[in-house]
């Protein structure tokens, strides 16, 4: 099932996404995986945070005997809403007008920073507190608020996590994912009394008692904020509904307490009709977080009279969506609900963990995502379709079923086709080579036997003539002598090496 | 051209290619699972109780004496109820705690020094033990099940489904639409590797009072 672009393509589908500043100049995969690598810390906390959510989520998926029929249906709705996204969208913003919202479109990120910043504004509010989004962390929204002034406070546990220490997000369920107790006290313990009230001087690290201080923390910024900012995990189209599904409750402080809300929602969020939830509420948090049901979900349609904010904005973003969607087999990735499943299968994620992908969509979605919504120009984006064994563990988790190992093989022909012979090429070529004639391949045996007794136990990182294949693969260090050499001496005599049979 | 337009624009350009028109389509009839009523009372008894929230099962003439004995026992002195709380409930929650009624005009600050609160329900699902509160006036505005600290929520066994789609089925908001609460379980957060640890910002205390009304409560 391959497509090549045909001829009679849509003309202008709309840019690519700028790379964010975060990310500008990101070395490729490879490089950064590397270093990631080398911090065994990280990659502890990773194993075991990994591994914990798989068994979860086996759990509660095993236990929904039409989960397939269930994958089909969301897969399947969401295919409803891409495929004829315009009418949905005027009917979306037709709904949530009548419901007394006000809707703004945003082409990029600096269109839809431009909008929050100046609704903020005209409520003169010095502070936001927010709902994790990973949409908001796309476009930078933080920065931008703060450049002008106006603090934006993070409001989920790891979000907290990640802003308090001047940290990137690694997951996109559990930005702190690659953090440990002992790393979350310190954070708190050192930075939480410069922007609010501080950790309790006893804090210990059980996860109990940090729970407890990032409540204390924030509840003061939860009853004083005027102004709440979200993004939404559905955006209903036929009820002008938008859906926030969250565990702590400092989404339903975020989307409750304060007189105004603004939401920005990516344009790929809608969902034809209400029933729909049907089948997503009980993907999303199954995928997600491994239970039947997230503790808390909040709907909303426009405003409540008495209930919430009584001023209710909606920032529909396209930001590459629309590049996106103009490619008929990468336009399956618009189908992801964010619940990160494909992570936590990855093997790939699991040793390199989220930074080394350079975006704030990390892991398997993250290596589809990114290079098609920012395209091919950077380095990063070049080498995420090779962030991957192809193994297919990700295809297999995902809720929506994106082909994420199809993608995956096709952006590398693309990314393959605009350079002519990429390094991978070449290393196969070279690999062919080696292997086509039993003379070479001994001839290659021994050489790596001896380099082998010369490094010692050093991992090999670089074997000559396989230099583009070992850039991203250590090779393990080979034994002092060949399985061929082994049976030549032993079983002696009637050798057939280098006979070349 | 406005950005509306030209997203529009882009949007029709992109999708040049599709053939069918919008809401042509068949949606997936998602398969449910069926139950009888004394399964889906259990099934949901049972899954509430597994998030660690409370569960108190008990014939309608008892439902009284759960609330006092709820408020009680987590040492409630203050609670706030909504205006359209049932009588009988009312007259419970105010012999065991000093009541507010809310009108609306409580501030979050305000709220915020208030120990419990008691509502009722719109609907629950057993699959999921799940509750969902649409805010009518026996459930109160958003904020009043939100910021104290207990939550006493009760759920009549006529009001559970079984399954998420027959939930989300009855909950169509229609032009009088009303916000809704999913509740499973209290506050919770699982982002310290991955360990699940209840109570963070919602109310840390869930009781779900399930009034059976059969009158057959175990």
């Amino acid at each position: 099932m391959t497509t090549t672009p045909t001829p009679s393509r849509p003309p202008v589908p709309g840019p690519p996404q700028d790379t964010s500043p975060t990310f500008v100049g990101m070395p490729t995969f490879h490089r950064a995986a590397r270093a990631a690598l080398d911090d065994t810390q990280q990659r502890r906390n990773l194993h075991h945070a990994t591994r914990t959510i798989r068994d979860k989520r086996s759990r509660a998926v095993a236990e929904l005997p039409h989960w397939e029929e269930l994958r089909r249906a969301g897969a399947a709705a969401k295919d409803e809403a891409l495929d004829h996204l315009a009418d949905y969208l005027i009917r979306l913003e037709e709904r949530l007008t009548a419901g007394g919202a006000t809707v703004h479109w945003a082409r990029d990120a600096a269109e839809a920073n431009r909008i929050v910043l100046d609704i903020v504004r005209a409520k003169e509010a010095e502070e936001v507190v927010k709902v994790k989004s990973m949409v908001t962390q796309e476009i930078e929204l933080n920065e931008a608020l703060e450049a002008a002034g106006v603090n934006a406070w993070e409001t989920d546990l790891a979000e907290l996590i990640v802003q308090l220490g001047h940290d990137r997000p690694s997951h996109i369920l559990v930005p702190a994912i690659h953090r440990n107790r002992r790393e979350i006290r310190d954070i708190f313990q050192r930075e939480m009394a410069a922007v609010g009230r501080p950790a309790p001087k006893d804090l210990t690290d059980e996860p109990s008692r940090l729970a407890e201080a990032a409540r204390l923390h924030l509840r003061e910024k939860f009853l004083r904020a005027r102004v709440g900012v979200s993004g939404a995990n559905f955006a209903i189209a036929d009820t002008g509904s938008l859906v926030v599904v969250e565990s702590e409750g400092n989404g339903r402080m975020c989307l409750t307490l304060p007189e105004t809300l603004i939401s920005v929602v990516g344009i790929e969020k809608v969902l034809p009709s209400w029933d729909d939830l049907g089948a997503l509420l009980q993907l999303l948090p199954r995928s997600s977080t491994g239970e039947r049901m997230n503790p808390y979900t909040t709907i909303w349609s426009g405003v409540h009279e008495g209930d919430g904010p009584q001023e209710v904005h909606v920032v529909l973003l396209d930001n590459g969506r629309t590049h996106v969607l103009g490619d008929r087999l990468g336009r399956q990735a618009l189908r992801c609900i964010r619940c990160s499943a494909c992570l936590n299968v990855c093997p790939v994620y699991e040793r390199t963990g989220g930074h080394a992908y350079g975006s704030v969509y990390p892991g398997p979605i993250g290596a589809v995502l990114n290079p098609q919504l920012r395209g091919t120009e950077s380095d990063i984006d070049r080498s995420l379709p090779w962030a991957s064994s192809l193994c297919g563990a990700c295809y297999d988790a995902c809720p929506v079923g994106i082909d994420i190992p199809e993608l995956l093989v096709e952006l590398r022909s693309r990314v393959a086709g605009d350079r002519g012979r990429t390094a991978e090429s070449v290393a196969m070529a070279a690999t062919t080579w080696l292997f086509s004639d039993p003379r070479r391949l001994t001839a290659a045996q021994r050489a790596t036997g001896v380099a082998g007794r010369l490094v010692g136990d050093r991992t090999i990182r670089s074997v000559p003539g396989l230099g583009a294949w070992t850039n991203a693969r250590d090779l393990p260090n080979p034994p002092p002598e060949s399985f061929r050499t082994w049976w030549a001496r032993e079983r002696g005599g009637g050798t057939r090496e280098g006979s070349g049979r | 051209m406005t950005a509306r337009d030209e997203i529009l624009a882009r949007v029709r350009a992109a999708t040049a290619d599709v053939e069918t028109t919008a809401g042509a389509w068949a949606p997936l009839t998602v398969p449910e699972v069926a139950a009888s009523r004394a399964d889906t009372v259990g099934t949901f008894a049972e899954n509430v109780a597994d998030y660690r929230a409370e569960v108190v099962r008990v014939p309608t003439s008892e439902s009284a004496t759960a609330i006092i004995e709820a408020l009680k026992r987590h040492e409630a002195a203050t609670a706030v109820v909504p205006a359209g709380l049932p009588e009988d409930w009312l007259a419970a929650a105010t012999a065991a705690a000093r009541v507010v009624i809310d009108d609306g005009g409580l501030t979050a600050p305000e709220l915020d020094r208030v120990d419990a609160v008691v509502t009722a329900a719109a609907l629950g699902i057993a699959t999921t033990g799940t509750i969902v509160l649409d805010h009518r006036a026996d459930q109160g505005r958003r904020a009043i099940t939100l910021v104290p600290d207990i939550h006493v929520c009760l759920v009549r066994s006529g009001q559970l489904v079984h399954d998420v789609p027959e939930a989300v089925r009855r909950l169509r908001p229609e032009d009088d639409a009303r916000p809704l609460t999913w509740i499973s379980g209290p506050s919770a957060t699982s982002d310290i590797e991955l360990e699940r640890v209840e109570g963070v910002h919602g109310p840390r205390t869930l009781v779900v009072v399930l009034v059976d009304e059969d009158g057959d409560a175990v």
